[in-house]
Parts: C-alpha cells; sequence; structure tokens
C-alpha cells in the first residue's frame, strides 16, 4: 500500500488549502479505501471531510437540499425523501449493503469509480488509470460494460444506483472551489470518457460538493427505481431505471428517465421522454420510450443482452411509476 | 445413559467462535513475527526476466525480497508426492506457467511495508500466447486414473443400445471455472527453532500432508517438523494439499531469521491455490417409450495444468447411479496455461451430476414421464458397475419424503404453467449421492484421575463440528459426560488422522476415537476388576458397563467404581489408550454411498430474467447421523452453494491474456442471505452395518450433488428454457 498522510479539516477552508494535486477527500471511504488498498488510486495525502459540517436535509416548497455528507442509509429512511422522492430512496436502499450504506456519504456516491475488472486490477491497457494505454475492455470482457456513451477509449459503466435517480430527478450539485461556489446541473456534472476516460466529473483539482439540490416537482412522487442484477442484493446493477411520470388523464404530460448499468456515466433519456410525452400511459408508449432510449447503444461482444433487458427494465419501471 | 452420538447438540466451539476466542491460524501469537507478501506474475505464460528489487528493498522495515534469482534452492524441490499432492511454484526457475503464479516474496516488519515494497518490484517478462479456453482443445488427452476410479468404463454395447432406442437425449452440458472462497484466507506462520527444527500454523485440512510435504522440500526428518491447524475458516478442497505459498512462509522465514505470516489476499484465491477446472460434458441417454434406460454414454472433457494433473470425475455417478445394462463413460483432459484445478467440494459428483441429472430431466419430459417416476422405474437395486450390493440405500423413501415435504404431487409438469401473479414458478428435482469414504486413522485418549479425558488426533475441524461429533463419539465410548471430555484435533505431534475431505472424517476418525475410547474404558475395567478394594473386584470386564464417568456392574448398578476413585487407589494420576480405524473386509463386499432426493422452486421474471430460489427441500439417507444439528448444517450449507453454483459462479479469463479477470467477490458472485430462501433438511432413518462401525456416512458434500440440477430443470419448468451452460445468468433466458 502506497504511504499517505492523514489531514483532518474542520471547514472548507481548510479543504480548499489542501494541494489537491496529489490528495483525495476522504468521507465514508468506502471506493477510496477499496481503490486505495488495491494500488489504483495511491493519494499522497488523504483529507478526512467528516468534521464538515454538510449534513442537513432541508425539504420545502422549493425542493430538497442534501448535505454532502447525509449518509447513504439516512437519506434511504427519511421519510420525506421516501415520499417526495421515492427513485431516490429507493435507489440508495437498492445499492451495496447495509454496512456500506451506513458510511458511504451522498459527495462520495457521486464521486463512485466505476468496477471495471481491468481498471481496478493491474492490467496494462487502462486508459482511466493510465491515459494513453488503451482499453482492455472494449475487445476483452465485458458483460457489464456500457452500451450507452462508451468511446473507443473506454466503456467502463457508471456502478452508482443514486445517481440515476439524481439524474432523472434533475439534481444540482452545490459546489465550493478556490474560485468560489457554483452550481452544476447533474446532467454536466459527470462526464462520458471521450478521449479522455480519465476525467470523470466536471470538478475542479480541489473542489469540494457540500450539497446537492433537487426542484419541487409534484410527479417526481409518481417515481420508481427498478434494478436488475445477478443476485437479489449486494450486487452492481445489469440495468436499472429511474422513471418519474406525470400523466393527466392517460395522458403523458412529462416524463423523466434515467438508466443505470447500461451507460458510462448516470444516463438521462431525453430519447425516451420525449417518446412519452404527449402519449397515453400504456405498455406500448413505454415500449416505444424504451426502443428510443436504445436506438443509439453500441453493444459490445458479451453484453448486449444489455441493450433488450434495458429497453425491458424501463418499461418494468414506468408501468410501477405509472402505478404509484 | 442416553448416547450422546446422534443428538442435535450445539458445537462445543461454538462459544469460542462466537466470543472471538478461536484462534485461527494466522490469529496464532508469535513472537517477533515478520510479514510476508506474494507479488504474483501478470502474464500467464512466458519466461521471467530478472527482477528489479533495488527499490523494493529500500524500503524502511524490508527484511528479503526472495526472487528465482536469489531464493535458495530447496533439496526436495523435485520430490514426488502422492497423486493428490500437487505441484508447486516456489521460485526455483524463471518460467511462468499461469496468471498470478508466485514470482517474487517481500518479508518485512509489518504487512503494509512488505506490500508496499512489493508493488515497487520491477518485473519483465518475455511473455508467450497463452491457451485458457476449454474449446481450445489442442493436447486433449487420457488421464492414467481419477482419484480414485478408472478413468473410462463399458458396460454392455452402449452404441447399439442407443441407436435401437426410442428415446434418446443426446445433449453437453458445460460448468465454468469456479473458485473456491472460504472466509477465511490460507494462512501459513512458519517458525524455526534453530537451523532444522520447524513449526508450522497453517489453514489446512490436512495436517500430516502438509506436514510430509514440508519434510520433503525441505529434506527435513520426521520428528523436525509440525504443523498445526486449530480452526479454519472454511476449506472446501483448496486447503487440502498444500500449495506454494506454504513452501514460501518456510522459506522466507528461514531466509530472515525470523517467524514469518503469510496470508495471501483474496484475489490471488483466483490464482495459486486451485479451482474447480470447467467441464463440458457430453450425455447421452436412450430408454425405452417406458423411461427405462437401455443406454447412458457420459464424455467428460476438463482442463488442467501445463505441470500437474487434477481429473474432475464427472462420469462416474453415471456408472452406478441408475440401472442400465448399456454404460459407456470417459474422462479426458486438456492441458492449458492455467494452475492446477483441484478438489472443490463434491468434486466430479457435483458437476458430473449436474449434467446427469439435468439430461434426466430431459428424458423425463421426452418420456411424458414425471421426473420422480422416471427415477423409480430406473432406480438402480445394486451397483451394476461394481457388482456389488449397497451396503444400504434410502434413496426410494428419499423420494417420497422428499416429494411429500414438497408437495410435488401438485406440479403441473408443463413449462411455464405454474406462475403466482406474472412471475413464472418452476418445481424440478434431482437425486444425489456422494459415495461413503473410509481411510485410516488413529487416535489416542487418557482418561486422568481428575475426572477428565483427553482425546486427541491430527484429523482437523474445517468448520463442520468435528470438535463437537468426536466429543461426543468420546464420551459415549468413555461413559462420561461431555464436558469432562476435551478433544483436541489439528497437530502432527497427534496420533495421524486422514485429512478432511471426501466426506470422511466422520467415517474416518470417528470409528478411531470410539475405539481408543473403549480401549481406555477396557483397561478401566481391567484395572477395577483386578484391584481388591473395588465394588467391581472379581467381575468380569463383560459383567462391566459404564455411566457418568464409572465403572458399573450390569446387574446390580449400585456397584459402582468411579474412574477418579478407582486411578487414585491405585496412585495412576492417569491412563493412557489408543486405538486405530481403518477399512474392514466387510465393508469392501459392498458399494458405500450416502443417497438423497433434492427438489427445488424457482421464480422467474418472465420479462427480467431474473431467477431467485423460493423453496429447497432435501431428504438425505446417509446412514447414522452423528449430531443432528451440525449435520443439517451441513447439508444446508451445501444445498446454499448450490445456489451459486447454478445461478452465479463463474471465474472468468480474459482468452486474449489468459489473466483471470474475476478477482473479488463482486465479481464473483456467492449467493448472499437475500439470495437463501427457506432451506428444509430432512433425515431419512437408515441403519447402515457394513459402512463402519458408526454407521456413519459423510454428509459434507452430498447436499450440494443434486441441488444444481433441480435448480437448473426448475428454471426449464418455469421458463421452458434449457440451460445447458452454467451459470444460468439473465442472459441465457432473455
Amino acid at each position: 500500500m502506497h504511504s499517505f498522510s492523514y489531514l483532518r479539516v474542520v471547514d472548507a477552508s481548510g479543504a480548499l488549502a489542501v494541494d489537491p494535486e496529489h490528495a483525495a477527500f476522504i468521507a465514508g471511504g468506502t471506493c477510496l479505501v477499496d481503490l486505495m488498498r488495491l494500488g489504483v488510486m495511491t493519494p499522497d495525502s488523504v483529507v478526512d471531510l467528516t468534521a464538515l459540517p454538510y449534513r442537513d436535509i432541508v425539504l420545502n416548497e422549493q425542493g430538497a437540499s442534501i448535505g454532502a455528507l447525509v449518509k447513504n442509509s439516512t437519506l434511504a429512511d427519511h421519510p420525506m425523501i421516501v415520499a417526495r422522492y421515492p427513485a431516490l430512496a429507493q435507489a440508495l436502499a437498492a445499492g451495496a449493503s447495509p454496512q456500506l450504506r451506513n458510511m458511504a456519504s451522498l459527495g462520495g456516491n457521486l464521486m463512485q469509480r466505476t468496477r471495471c475488472s481491468y481498471f481496478r486490477n493491474d492490467f496494462p491497457r487502462c486508459n482511466k488509470q493510465r491515459p494513453g494505454s488503451g482499453c482492455a475492455a472494449l475487445d476483452g470482457e465485458n458483460r457489464r460494460h456500457a452500451v450507452l456513451g462508451g468511446s473507443d477509449h473506454c466503456i467502463a459503466v457508471h456502478p452508482s444506483d443514486m445517481c440515476v435517480a439524481l439524474v432523472a430527478y434533475e439534481a444540482v450539485v452545490h459546489t465550493v472551489g478556490k474560485r468560489g461556489e457554483r452550481s452544476i446541473p447533474i446532467g454536466e456534472f459527470h462526464l462520458v470518457p471521450g478521449e479522455h476516460p480519465e476525467k470523470e466529473t466536471a470538478l475542479e483539482p480541489g473542489e469540494l460538493v457540500t450539497r446537492v439540490s433537487l426542484p419541487a416537482e409534484p410527479f417526481f412522487a409518481r417515481a420508481s427505481y427498478v434494478k436488475v442484477r445477478d443476485r437479489a442484493s449486494y450486487d452492481f446493477a445489469l440495468t436499472s431505471v429511474a422513471a418519474a411520470l406525470d400523466v393527466k388523464g392517460d395522458t403523458i404530460k412529462s416524463a423523466r428517465v434515467a438508466l443505470g448499468g447500461v451507460g458510462t456515466k448516470p444516463w438521462r433519456s431525453l430519447e425516451a421522454e420525449s417518446a412519452l410525452v404527449g402519449k397515453s400511459s400504456t405498455t406500448a408508449s413505454f415500449t416505444a420510450a424504451a426502443n428510443a432510449a436504445f436506438a443509439a447503444a453500441r453493444p459490445q461482444k458479451d453484453n448486449a443482452y444489455k441493450v433488450e433487458l434495458g429497453r425491458r427494465t424501463l418499461v418494468r419501471a414506468l408501468e410501477e411509476a405509472a402505478r404509484t | 445413559m442416553k448416547a450422546l452420538t446422534g443428538q442435535g447438540l450445539d458445537r462445543v466451539d461454538g462459544k469460542l467462535k462466537v466470543i472471538g476466542g478461536a484462534e485461527y491460524s494466522s490469529d496464532v501469537p508469535v513472537a517477533n513475527v515478520a510479514h510476508a507478501v506474494i507479488l504474483g506474475s501478470s502474464i500467464a505464460t512466458g519466461k521471467l526476466a530478472p527482477l528489479d528489487i533495488d527499490a523494493a528493498k529500500a524500503v524502511p522495515g524490508v527484511l528479503a525480497v526472495l526472487t528465482p534469482e536469489n531464493a535458495p534452492k530447496l533439496p526436495g524441490a523435485s520430490a514426488k508426492g502422492p497423486s493428490n499432492d500437487r505441484v508447486l511454484q516456489f521460485l526455483q526457475d524463471d518460467v511462468v506457467h499461469y496468471d498470478g503464479q508466485p514470482i517474487a516474496v517481500v518479508v518485512a516488519d509489518s504487512l503494509e511495508r512488505a506490500q508496499h515494497a512489493a508493488s515497487l518490484i520491477g518485473v519483465k517478462y518475455s511473455a508467450a500466447e497463452p491457451t485458457v479456453s476449454l474449446t481450445n482443445t489442442g493436447d486433449v488427452y487420457k488421464p492414467e486414473k481419477l482419484t480414485r476410479d478408472a478413468t473410462d468404463s463399458t458396460r454392455g454395447d452402449f452404441d447399439a443400445a442407443f441407436a435401437e432406442a426410442p428415446l434418446k437425449v443426446d445433449v453437453t452440458y458445460t460448468t465454468p471455472v469456479q473458485s473456491h472462497n472460504p472466509i477465511e484466507l490460507h494462512s501459513t506462520v512458519a517458525v524455526w527453532q534453530g537451523d532444522d527444527r520447524l513449526t508450522v500454523y497453517d489453514a489446512s485440512q490436512g495436517v500430516y500432508g502438509v506436514k510430509r510435504k514440508l519434510m520433503r522440500l525441505f529434506g527435513l526428518s520426521d520428528d523436525k517438523v509440525r504443523v498445526i491447524s486449530h480452526f479454519l475458516g472454511g476449506g472446501f478442497g483448496c486447503k487440502g494439499a498444500a500449495w506454494s505459498h506454504v513452501p514460501l512462509a518456510v522459506m522466507a522465514a528461514k531466509v530472515v531469521g525470523r517467524p514469518v505470516k503469510l496470508v495471501i489476499t483474496r484475489q490471488q484465491m483466483f490464482a495459486f491455490v486451485g479451482h474447480r477446472p470447467p467441464t463440458s460434458q457430453h450425455l447421452s441417454l436412450g430408454a425405452t417409450a417406458e423411461g427405462k434406460l437401455t443406454a447412458m454414454r457420459h464424455d467428460l472433457l476438463a482442463h488442467t495444468s501445463r505441470f500437474d494433473e487434477f481429473v474432475e470425475g464427472c462420469a462416474v455417478v453415471t456408472r452406478s447411479l441408475y440401472s442400465c445394462p448399456n454404460v459407456r463413460t470417459s474422462h479426458r483432459l486438456v492441458r492449458l496455461d492455467v494452475a492446477t484445478p483441484t478438489f472443490m467440494r463434491a468434486p466430479g459428483e457435483s458437476t458430473g451430476n449436474f449434467a446427469l441429472e439435468s439430461a434426466m430431466d430431459e428424458l423425463a419430459y421426452a418420456a411424458k414421464m414425471d421426473p420422480v417416476a422416471l427415477r423409480l422405474a430406473n432406480h438402480a437395486e445394486r451397483d451394476e458397475d461394481a457388482s456389488k450390493p449397497w451396503s444400504s440405500k434410502s434413496l426410494k423413501e428419499c423420494y417420497a419424503r422428499g416429494a411429500s415435504h414438497f408437495g410435488w404431487s401438485r406440479r403441473n409438469a408443463t413449462p411455464r404453467s405454474m406462475k403466482d401473479g406474472k412471475v413464472l414458478v418452476g418445481w424440478g428435482m434431482a437425486t444425489a449421492t456422494y459415495p461413503a469414504h473410509q481411510s485410516a486413522a488413529s487416535v489416542s485418549a487418557v482418561v486422568r484421575a481428575d475426572g477428565t479425558a483427553l482425546v486427541r488426533t491430527g484429523t482437523q475441524d474445517i468448520g463442520t463440528g468435528t470438535y463437537t461429533i468426536m466429543t461426543q463419539i468420546a464420551a459415549d465410548a468413555l461413559g462420561m459426560s461431555m464436558d469432562k471430555v476435551r478433544f483436541e484435533l489439528g497437530d502432527t505431534t497427534f496420533p495421524e488422522s486422514p485429512m478432511s475431505a471426501g466426506s470422511q472424517t466422520a467415517a474416518s476418525t470417528g470409528p478411531a476415537v470410539r475405539r481408543a475410547g473403549l480401549e481406555a474404558r477396557r483397561q478401566l475395567a481391567e484395572l477395577a476388576i483386578g484391584d481388591a478394594r473395588s465394588p467391581l473386584h472379581g467381575l468380569s470386564v463383560d459383567d462391566l458397563d459404564v455411566s457418568d464417568g464409572a465403572l458399573v456392574a450390569k446387574s446390580n448398578p449400585s456397584r459402582r467404581d468411579p474412574y477418579t476413585e478407582l486411578l487414585a487407589r491405585n496412585q495412576r494420576t492417569e491412563l493412557a489408550a489408543s486405538g486405530k480405524a481403518s477399512e474392514t473386509e466387510d465393508r469392501k463386499k459392498y458399494s458405500l454411498r450416502g443417497f438423497g432426493a433434492q427438489f427445488a422452486e424457482v421464480r422467474v421474471d418472465p420479462d427480467l430474467g431474473e431467477v431467485r430460489v423460493s423453496r429447497l427441500v432435501g431428504a438425505f439417507a446417509a446412514g447414522k447421523i452423528l449430531n443432528a444439528k451440525t449435520g443439517h448444517s451441513q447439508l444446508m450449507g451445501g444445498m446454499v452453494w448450490g445456489i451459486g453454483y447454478a445461478l452465479t459462479e463463474q471465474t472468468r479469463y480474459d482468452a486474449r491474456d489468459g489473466r483471470v479477470i474475476t478477482r473479488d467477490l463482486a465479481d464473483y458472485l456467492v449467493p448472499v442471505n437475500a439470495d437463501v430462501p427457506a432451506i428444509d433438511v430432512l433425515f431419512v432413518d437408515e441403519v447402515d452395518p457394513h459402512v463402519n462401525e458408526l454407521g456413519a456416512k459423510g454428509i459434507g458434500e452430498l447436499g450440494l450433488t443434486g441441488v444444481v440440477a433441480a435448480i437448473g430443470n426448475a428454471v426449464f419448468h418455469a421458463t421452458g428454457k434449457r440451460v445447458r451452460d452454467l451459470p444460468i445468468t439473465i442472459e441465457k433466458l432473455l
């Protein structure tokens, strides 16, 4: 294990004073410590954020504001989150194990890194680990890899459940950095790999996530999160969908659709959403939306099933959202 | 006194385990211990250039960096051991045979420093092109023999019978590489006392085998090596024979002149400590229109390493499970650039029976027969392969009990016909069977004047309950209560017992424990009847019984002589006895197997393809069940294992470079609690006077042998899709 120093900061200015080049922020540590043990992340210093104040969950007519240090388990069980943003509560509860959810933070989950085996182990070719070295997954074992948002440089799938719901709910990520505070729409927070798979988020070096806000859309309560996986619990999604539907009469006025397990980032499907708006709330409409969502899918040797499975998962999620 | 053996008693070591008091091999406190880590190769085949170890050696606290260039050459490196012994890689040359092969060992004063230093070693290879895929069958060959059986078999005329058979099943089943993943990683603590005396604490299923291996490798005599394994956090076969880390730890301790602890990583569980080989099994069944088998053929292809041989004996079960006049079986291997596979829970029996019992389900559909009825129609009244009677066989009772408990008669055989709302429900069943092995064992027993007894043998408790059942057997034999009898194991200074493998421990060590207890009791009786002060003076040994730590006259239980008083009067602090047991001549006249019937219910989402096992029932007949509680756990554990075997477990290789890419428990999926439904284990009473003097057949593996096919058959029933390639994952059902 690479040697590192440990620094505990008590406020944002302390965190921002750290030289970001060789430092890593730590909250719950469920992802970082794992990758440090594997030698994938080798920060010289680890900056502990857990003494910072970002632990509030505020819900009001403007929506929700959730501190970056809120534990996944706390958020999943929050009655107002369950009531107003059920897909978020369901996505959180579907992730990892109770022990991990009790440690993992909102901010950390936003920064969660891929489970690609070539990234996590000592394979020579990985553009995320060693830019320019190539992607072993492209023509290798890629059963769990992405069919949307990949490039010739990376097809690693984004592993988070929570982020899929945040994308569906049009969350905004609030940060503080050396150049002050800013607000990043969740759709712009995670990046597709393109030519730079090593660059995974819009955060600047040293920039700190302080909270996430969610808009107050009444129909967000009419939502579901469906996750398909090899085993019943404690497993990453093969496919997942967060969906919210605004239905008046039998007509869909508005829809939000985000896909997990299939994209190189938590995947908002505007194609599915626009296919739904104005249509009747029926399985036929949902199927058309599902086809639209995966029209641009680029499957590889082992993950072609994710296209059909993803479509079916989307139909199921919309059916469940429509029933709520 | 009611016999303790057979009761469902709590584990005698249960409290120790719950409070963290059980010392596993890596827990043993050893003064001044240094920590070793193994660096594995990152190619699957080729040659290693001299390693650059300067940076690693410069890390503070590093005591040694061993490589093929500087590692001591071991005197017995090329000495051949018994056939179940493995060829190891401990830095004797620069050839790389498989991904993750040990190529260096770093020893430091802390684990973290050793790990860090290992990451700084510069490695260069000249890599060759590996072949790791079973379908690439360049070098297929016929192994000389299986572990216990002949490689091939022929009975009758398969070809003619199959050609004429009105009903045929002719299919290929494939199973993947699986990797043992006990909670406890392989761990070895090596302690040299001087130049030539060695103590090793090793997470091992066979302390005597490890001892002999180390004696051979290091050129040490019998009295110089001691191997200890007091507790094991699961073995499942991978901890049978010693793997490379054991001699490497011993070598490292020698080099640094300090005790060395070496615990391999979870990633290394997928590298150099064995695995279940992949299998491709061709099954051909021919039957009459009424479903009577007339022809059976079972051909295996599996892989082994370039430098060693292990055969997964898949087709053995097909030779005798059903009555059939024309049977042909074969086992073939292909050498690939992989590590050597090894025994993994129910080796051969689980893989082979998955194929056979799936094919039998296919035959049941072809014959339009109920799967239980088909099996009853082909029931083997004797072992037609060995031409011997069964020592006991209660399989028909197992079918009846299991089917009744499961509610099998309510099954609608048509695929996709049973539903719970939209969810497809499938019911499947299969026969379970596992041989009842016995090996020679010896035991010492000491009865002390303080009223306690100490019974010892070099067996192991791999988590199955050996401590408990041996205490029960010893207490019964000695006529003492459990709390007065201490049973110790896992030490080569104790009399020898066999490896804890092949479900043989209870049946091998158990009888020897009983004999040691009976011998102690006989000596106590002799002492009493010859002792003028004993109330039993003048009686004969046959006149005496034992109860609660005392000898008593059968004719008059008030005439009794407690062991404490008897020994004290005779100025004896203790009385020592020994017992040995091995296969009897009577046993050899029979074929010996445990049997069972296993039933599974699965629920399958018709759109999403998710399969969840919702119910499992197993009815088993395995002679005398020595402890109903630990026995239940063993069989239940086998069935839990079957869920992962059927649905999720698979070690994947990258075919391009031959490297293992599943290296953790997020990629290699074993069942979690949410995957495990209610499991009902039923025991069918069975008296077997031939199998051994306890009448017990091993049950460590039996529970796994039918459940995999039962789940697969249930998936077919639910979905109408016959998935012949394990694991049955979602993409195969869409």
